[in-house]
């Protein structure tokens, strides 16, 4: 059947694809591997994060904070949801990660009636499992936002969410599908601003296609993070929520027992520096400049002076 | 109740059929098929004539092959957000990205079909004095019909599983259900909007099965049963579906 050469062809192909499994089995470690935590020492504090590149920067900032104060960091980054790695933290195998005052709350106490930072930064250390506590949170949110172009605001009059019971005309939101049974997404904006809207679903959490939806006028309304930088770069106005439907997200640091007060005052000297200017525009370095988490986090650290 | 019983609770509730439901499942499961359809069509306008020429004329199969394999190789969901951020949200980039996606089976479906007639068929057709039109229209298309409805088939098969995605661009489809599951930890939401594009997808093979049988002409459909068919096939054989592999 096989010609010599075809022969020789296969026996090169399969040597070349051979050596290519072989390779991308070298160039990084095991994937599957159960995480190095249970091989870090003593002193080393392990800093988990979010896979969520915002949230990669901010533990960045921690962990580069705190080797600065001549703390051992392991770096555990991109651990995916609060399922996951919450349950990590309280079993003492991540020691901090940073996380977003309103969901925190609500992924240990689903019917909390707190609305106001305040009132769920009073109730996270009796929601939190015993050995982990918050640690002050910095000034910048990340949350949900109702979110319309500037031409859409002026024309209409609109800055804040109660406004949109003015308006005329039929309201479609730019959102992930869930917005369609979530408290602050379509029922809220029903209930609580008496506005019907209708949801046009676009899946990609605020990205490139809803800022797009929403530039072109497919949707009046987009939910877009407040610490996108999409936000200031089209020049669109976040509308106010008067009514607090939307819960407060502040990036707030959850610990267990091994930070200990001289760690905590490294972290919340991070948090404090942590305007909504500053996180804006460290995501803005992400997404436009493309720069690595560890250059954001150390440019930030030392323009706010925490490191040299 | 278990999850399964819950899914199909879901989908045999009447309620979640009315127009006032929030996401009513007979819209959601027209849009489906409505652009599966569109799909199809586009993709049978553009591919159907080229895969004739290629067949007729033995010419161009190399490239086409070449063309349509590497088509096949590129991922929708990719396909689809590079048209989206192109062209924005709504219909035109999901269409675009299922035309790509199902054109190398209705190709390979076109030219296999005529690539699979007998030549002693079309040479006798010669020799009788046919045109090469009429060799076309009326000996090769009869006799590679059933081959051609064979990639159309495979072809409805990928878009109908893939038009989950249109859900991802705002224009709803059954992906509506496992993009809202997914996001909400609603899981019986997924698996209804799964159970549906199934159902579809086995409502769609019944069609094509009938139509291929229906679509064998009279002769060959004699010859096979009463004497075996004996075949000088141009290049390869080929019989049923011109696609042994699985979609995407």
């Amino acid at each position: 059947m096989f010609t010599a050469k075809k022969r020789r062809l296969a026996v090169f192909g399969a040597v070349a694809i051979g050596a290519m499994v072989a390779l991308s089995g070298c160039s990084s470690s095991n994937p599957l591997k159960s995480g190095s935590t249970a091989t870090a020492s003593a002193g080393t504090i392990v800093i988990g994060s979010q896979q969520y590149y915002s949230n990669t920067i901010v533990a960045e900032a921690y962990a580069q904070a705190l080797e600065a104060a001549g703390f051992k960091v392991d770096r555990q980054f991109n651990i995916g949801q609060r399922s996951v790695y919450l349950p990590e933290l309280a079993a003492g195998k991540i020691d901090l990660i940073p996380d977003y005052s309103g969901n925190l709350l609500q992924f240990y106490d689903a019917k909390t009636t707190a609305k106001s930072e305040a009132d769920i930064e009073a109730a996270l250390p009796k929601a939190l499992p015993s050995g982990l506590r918050v640690l002050t949170a910095a000034p910048a949110t990340d949350q949900d936002t109702y979110t319309v172009t500037k031409a859409f605001s002026d024309k209409n009059g609109i800055t804040s969410l109660a406004d949109l019971k003015k308006f005329k005309g039929s309201l479609v939101v730019g959102a992930n599908a869930e917005f369609q049974v979530r408290p602050y997404g379509i029922p809220g904006l029903k209930s609580v601003y008496g506005t019907t809207a209708t949801l046009k679903a676009i899946a990609d959490s605020g990205g490139p296609l809803t800022v797009g939806a929403l530039k072109s006028g497919t949707v009046q309304l987009a939910d877009i993070y407040s610490a996108d930088p999409a936000i200031k770069a089209n020049d669109f106005v976040s509308l106010a929520d008067p009514q607090n439907m939307i819960l407060p997200q502040q990036i707030i640091p959850v610990a267990d027992k091994k930070i200990d007060t001289k760690a905590a005052a490294v972290i919340e000297k991070v948090d404090a520096a942590l305007t909504q200017e500053q996180l804006i525009s460290a995501n803005s370095k992400s997404v436009n400049d493309k720069s690595s988490a560890a250059v954001i986090a150390k440019a930030f650290l030392q323009a706010a002076g925490i490191v040299k | 109740m278990n999850p399964i019983a819950q899914t199909f609770g879901y989908i045999l509730s009447p309620a979640n059929w009315s127009s006032t439901a929030s996401n009513p499942i007979g819209a959601r499961l027209g849009e489906h098929l409505w652009y599966t359809l569109i799909a199809l069509v586009i993709t049978a306008v553009i591919a159907i004539p080229i895969g004739f020429a290629i067949g007729h004329t033995g010419r161009g199969r190399q490239v086409a092959v070449l063309v349509s394999g590497g088509a096949r190789a590129l991922p929708t969901l990719g396909v689809l957000t590079l048209f989206a951020l192109l062209l924005g949200v709504g219909l035109e980039a999901p269409i675009l990205s299922f035309v790509i996606l199902a054109i190398p089976s209705v190709l390979a479906g076109a030219y296999s079909g005529f690539e699979a007639i007998d030549r002693r068929t079309i040479d006798a057709a010669r020799a009788v004095g046919m045109t090469e039109w009429q060799i076309v229209t009326q000996v090769e298309i009869p006799l590679g019909l059933p081959l051609l409805i064979g990639g159309l088939r495979a072809a409805a098969l990928q878009i109908v599983a893939t038009a989950t995605l249109a859900a991802y661009v705002g224009s709803g489809g059954l992906g509506t259900f496992i993009f809202l599951g997914l996001g909400a930890n609603d899981f019986v939401q997924t698996a209804v909007g799964a159970v549906l594009v199934v159902a579809l997808a086995i409502l769609l093979e019944i069609v094509f099965s009938i139509l291929q049988r229906l679509v064998v002409p009279a002769g060959v459909r004699a010859g096979r049963t009463s004497f075996g068919l004996v075949r000088a096939p141009r290049s390869r054989s080929a019989a049923g579906s011109p696609l042994q592999e699985g979609n995407n």
